[in-house]
């Protein structure tokens, strides 16, 4: 009996999930178990007294076989339980709960940004090749590339926080609006338009725009140079030199045929981009103090907080994969062939 | 962030600032007090099990005591609390607490003498990290009942055998004497874990403050107790905000967004000193930079050597450069402002004299390896160090890993020399001479992981006598010279080469009156902050 198409093609993609996820759990735990790092130390601290070394070692289950050890994780996995953070002692699931949505924020922001402005700019440059403006957009994407963020960073929170003022500073919101609206989504942004506090969402936004600004600048310089790349290359195309010999516009020529045919390799760029963003900037988390996975996950990694490193982690997997269904899904809206 | 960096970025800001003003600063509100501080170190509020930095501020403000470090005149050393006096019995064993009638936990029930002696048991009981502050006087989960009791009006603590008056409060000033509400804690008991797992996240004190939230690695926000029996704080809200970077709380400050700024680097504090409407403070804390040598090391072990070690340390030259305003120098096991510190500093810089003691122990082409933390001032500290010893002919080999990396080897003995940091534990000499020149039993079996002397291998060679002779002294005066004479010698013999004593820098806004980080001897307090 053979399966109906749609749901071999279903079964197909969650069996590959299932079997990436499965390597990406193996890989996560043996490197937290073959780190040279003692998670019993971070827990006790230097001084403690050996009984509260063993009681510890014997509470995280770390007496038991490797094989044992992995079991119990992928079957807490499973339920969605990362453990419990050995540090804070809150569910390392809560703990991802809470700074997702921040680095979710920020991200969307960001990868916005590349999008509106790093498409135009590279369309703009592959078709005015040699001109001005492709001048402008390669040193964009230069500085983009070559600039340390962290420096950026800085320079735009002295320029537009300290100077001007005209943003806010670290942080997700000032000191009167901490706590202010309701935590629905985790989310400031759209947890203050949800509850209509328009005060908290215009702070929030003046602290959101300026290091959502500097990612979404890293993306454009990435977003726009492929954009023009591949532009090139589809102006150089037969088709499009008969659209134009045939009269058709200009405007036409790169918008709706060149700029349709690319489409689908434009998709695999931003959500490679937008993935990358959610991944957790820890540096731009850190200058703006930005409590997002970024920096969660590197604060638990040098503590030797593995269960959170190893949650943070799972989570950073499963976005990717999430993102690369979802870039495979639009091919198929984009690319007939593909269907 | 790496040193280069680091100085590229307040550099910048320096260049910026000096070309142009910042605009016309905010205020935070006149009775809220906003601190940038670090306090990703915080890993539980329970006061028996919380043992950190960040963790013990926010214990001190919002628990209360039986006895108390008063943080404007902290020279006094412990005051009463709750326990309104005390009396010693005649065999220095019991001391009977008379506790202080009409306090009220912030729940609104009342401190009772009941309470005190839970919060010890339970200290006692539950055995988490710091617990070994009060089992040092004998108390075990066993005889808890016994050993401490209410009676009353009364809390009687009977311990194991005598010991100076002063240990046993001086210890009970530490986080984990916080009196904790009993009927609170028990109501939110779980599987029994004495209320452990809610402790962790709530309060239940009776301090100037309560715990509103705490959100790990990004803030900590108190409110203050109305009916504080020591009058209302007159901030009444406080916000510990985590900001990791020195040149983001530098920016928030001098724009007026936080009062104070606790972890601004050397070059932000230069910058930061000359902006208007910032001062600087400077207070001497209790971590001591030092290094340590293995006495299984058969050279590092020679006495000559040991004592070479000694001039290979460029002291000042560190002292005036990247640990500028940071630290200062201090080559004894006690930091200053303790009880028995000693202001003796007879080592410095001599590559010469530490050759002539090399040659004397006939060690050649020594090559050591001295692991370290990976934290900036330990690397170049490290650094400076092996540049000295090259040429007094000894390979230093550093290895950089993370804190659980470097103290997992240096708990089991394996490395050569290790560079690190060490604070106390609580206010009384005890606590550091009981770790650096006490060990009574240098075996590997004996495990004694918690103390630095067996870390080293180091078997003390009568200064253990002499740590459990100054620790029953009553006599306070007999008691301080007790602890010279101690550090005297193990300045000499000790394989311990103490090198610093940490300065703590906080930058605040110059209307910022009474802030107190607590000295070496105790945490920061905020009640009595005025603006």
């Amino acid at each position: 009996m053979s399966l109906p198409p749609w749901l071999k093609t279903t079964l197909v993609t969650l069996g590959s999930i299932a079997v990436t996820m499965l390597g990406l759990l193996f890989i996560t735990f043996i490197i937290g178990r073959v780190m040279p790092i003692d998670p019993v130390l971070a827990i006790v601290g230097e001084r403690a007294s050996q009984s509260t070394y063993d009681a510890v070692f014997q509470e995280l289950g770390l007496d038991k076989p490797l094989i044992v050890q992995f079991g119990y994780y992928i079957w807490d996995v499973v339920r969605l339980d990362f453990g419990t953070s050995l540090l804070n002692a809150r569910p390392v699931a809560e703990d991802i709960a809470r700074v997702f949505p921040a680095t979710l924020e920020l991200a969307t922001l960001g990868i916005f940004f590349g999008i509106v402005l790093g498409v135009p700019l590279g369309v703009l440059a592959a078709v005015r090749k040699g001109s001005w403006i492709d001048q402008i957009a390669r040193v964009v994407a230069l500085v983009g590339y070559s600039m340390p963020i962290f420096w950026l960073g800085l320079m735009g929170l002295l320029i537009f926080y300290g100077i001007l003022g005209w943003v806010g500073g670290p942080g997700r919101v000032g000191i009167f609006y901490v706590d202010v609206v309701p935590s629905v989504t985790g989310m400031i942004l759209v947890d203050s338009i949800l509850d209509r506090n328009w005060d908290v969402f215009k702070d929030a936004f003046s602290h959101i725009i300026l290091p959502s600004a500097l990612l979404g600048y890293y993306s454009l310089a990435y977003i726009s140079r492929m954009t023009r790349s591949f532009m090139l290359e589809q102006l150089s195309s037969e088709y499009v030199t008969t659209a134009r010999v045939k009269g058709m516009s200009e405007w036409d020529v790169v918008w709706k045929h060149a700029f349709k045919n690319i489409r689908v390799q434009l998709i695999t760029v931003i959500a490679l981009s937008y993935a990358n963003l959610l991944e957790g900037s820890v540096l731009t988390e850190i200058i703006f103090s930005w409590p997002g996975i970024g920096s969660y996950i590197t604060t638990a990694l040098l503590s030797a907080d593995m269960n959170a490193v190893l949650g943070g982690t799972v989570v950073v997997g499963l976005i990717f994969i999430l993102l690369n269904i979802f870039s495979d899904l639009l091919y198929k809206v984009f690319d007939p062939r593909a269907r | 962030m790496n040193a280069f960096n680091r100085l590229l970025s307040s550099a910048a800001i320096g260049l910026a600032v000096s070309v142009s003003s910042f605009a016309a600063h905010a205020e935070t509100p006149a009775n809220m007090l906003v601190i940038a501080h670090r306090i990703d170190d915080i890993t539980t509020i329970d006061p028996a099990e919380s043992f950190e930095f960040a963790g013990s501020d926010i214990s001190r403000n919002v628990y209360d005591r039986l006895v108390y470090l008063d943080p404007t005149d902290l020279e006094a050393g412990y005051k009463p609390q709750h326990a309104e006096s005390w009396e010693v019995s005649e065999d220095g064993r019991t001391i009977t607490f008379t506790m202080r009638e009409g306090v009220t936990f912030q729940s609104g029930n009342p401190v009772r003498a009941e309470d005190a002696a839970f919060s010890l048991q339970r200290a006692v009981i539950l055995d988490k990290t710091p617990a070994f502050i009060l089992t040092q006087f004998g108390f075990t989960p066993d005889n808890v009942a016994e050993t401490i009791k209410a009676d009353g009006n009364k809390l009687m603590i009977t311990t194991d055998q005598k010991y100076a008056t002063s240990f046993v409060l001086n210890c009970l000033t530490a986080t984990i004497g916080a009196i904790v509400d009993k009927e609170t804690v028990m109501a939110n008991e779980v599987d029994g874990d004495m209320g452990n797992e809610w402790l962790k996240t709530n309060s239940a004190g009776s301090g100037p403050y309560k715990l509103d939230s705490w959100k790990p690695n990004e803030s900590v926000t108190l409110s203050s107790n109305p009916d504080y029996y020591g009058g209302a704080p007159a901030m009444e809200r406080v916000i510990v905000r985590h900001v990791l970077e020195s040149a983001s709380q530098r920016l928030l400050l001098e724009r007026g967004d936080i009062d104070i700024a606790r972890n601004l680097n050397p070059e932000d504090i230069a910058g930061a000193s000359a902006a208007e409407g910032v001062v600087i403070a400077d207070e001497l804390k209790g971590r001591l930079m030092y290094l340590a040598l293995n006495q299984k090391h058969p050279e590092l072990s020679k006495p000559e050597v040991r004592q070479a070690f000694k001039y290979l340390i460029d002291y000042e030259g560190m002292r005036d450069s990247f640990l500028k305003g940071q630290y200062t120098i201090h080559q004894n096991f006690l930091p200053q402002t303790y009880l028995g510190a000693s202001d003796e500093n007879p080592f410095s810089y001599d590559i010469e004299k530490a050759k002539a003691l090399l040659a004397e122990a006939g060690v050649e082409d020594l090559e050591i390896e001295i692991g370290v933390r990976e934290a900036q001032e330990r690397i170049e500290i490290g650094q400076s160090f092996q540049n000295a010893a090259a040429q007094a002919g000894i390979t230093v080999n550093i290895t950089v890993g993370t804190a659980a990396q470097i103290l997992g080897r240096y708990r089991a003995r394996e490395l050569d020399v290790y560079l690190g940091a060490w604070g106390p534990d609580y206010p009384d000499p005890q606590t550091n001479a009981g770790t650096f020149a006490y060990n009574p039993d240098n075996s590997d079996e004996a495990n004694a992981t918690g103390l630095l002397a067996w870390r080293n291998s180091w078997d003390t060679g009568g200064l253990t006598e002499m740590v459990e002779a100054a620790v029953t002294e009553g006599d306070r005066d007999t008691r301080v010279q007790m602890y010279q004479d101690i550090q005297a010698q193990f300045r000499e013999t000790s394989p311990f080469v103490v090198m610093f004593q940490q300065i703590e820098q906080s930058a605040l806004r110059d209307n910022v009156m009474n802030w107190s980080t607590g000295q070496a001897v105790t945490s920061a307090a905020y009640w009595q902050v005025t603006k």
